[in-house]
């Protein structure tokens, strides 16, 4: 028997560490690791969730959640490895031609 | 099992912490798919033995090796390495970090309302309810998903063509 609270604080603190990895990088391939760090935990909050009520939609949505993540990360590296070919970096702060 | 899935926390912090602070790129892949793992281990003791298998097989297994295949393709040395240790000196990621841990303490705080509220482990959900469940409640779910993995396809066809 674990505590639910203990379960999703360990969630949340994989989560802000993902956050974290967002924010201070640089590189564009350590943006895209992040992302996948943060959806990891959010689906170990639905597997707990899932596991609480004894119901397996949590099981499903990690399924989707797993299938968006290899549809996001594919199109993610596509991306990466255009913005290699012509700026021949991976700063992210390249990408501000249009000063927005 | 309780200790187990504490061991295996604490290990998946550790690794992820590892991956956010590290320089290069092909540790830092290493280091997430011993995270992946140690959460899969979790996984498979909250009872999510399908979640489990798909964690391996899809995230560690395909996603991770598609990250090592494209950091293989770029051969990334040693510049990059070094910018990246400049780049991680500079005190840009003071505020995020503040702004997270008080996220972190407000969330702790809200969940610790919870109290007693116990997960029961060993509780096995079997992969023929699953079954009836996605292609029953959730089939429309499903059409869209096959739709979105077919445009994330045609997407990559054409990002990855030569100009």
């Amino acid at each position: 028997m674990i505590q639910l609270s203990h379960g999703l604080s360990l969630s949340f603190f994989l989560f802000l560490l993902g956050f974290i990895c967002v924010v201070i990088r640089r590189n564009i391939l350590f943006i895209l690791i992040g992302i996948e760090i943060m959806l990891n935990a959010a689906s170990l909050s639905l597997i707990l969730a899932g596991s609480y009520l004894y119901q397996n939609d949590g099981q499903i949505f990690h399924l989707f959640i797993v299938t968006a993540a290899a549809a996001e990360i594919s199109i993610g590296l596509a991306l990466l490895i255009q913005v290699y070919r012509r700026y021949h970096t991976l700063d992210i702060d390249v990408l501000s031609e249009m000063k927005g | 099992m309780e200790l187990i899935f504490y061991i295996f926390g604490v290990i998946a912090v550790i690794s992820t912490f590892l991956v956010v602070f590290n320089t290069n790129p092909m540790h830092a892949i290493l280091y997430l798919v011993i995270s992946i793992l140690s959460l899969s281990v979790i996984f498979f003791i909250l009872g999510a033995i399908f979640s489990g298998v798909i964690e391996v097989i899809i995230y560690a297994g395909a996603i991770m090796v598609l990250f090592v295949f494209i950091i293989m393709m770029l051969n990334l040395g040693d510049k990059t390495e070094r910018m990246e240790e400049y780049w991680l000196k500079s005190s840009l990621w003071v505020a995020p970090i503040v702004i997270s841990l008080f996220f972190l303490i407000m969330i702790t705080y809200i969940v610790s309302f919870f109290g007693n509220k116990f997960i029961r482990l060993n509780q096995y959900i079997s992969i023929k309810q699953l079954g009836i469940s996605l292609f029953g409640t959730y089939m429309s779910l499903f059409e869209v998903i096959s739709l979105l993995l077919l445009s994330a396809l045609v997407v990559t066809f054409y990002f990855g063509r030569k100009k």
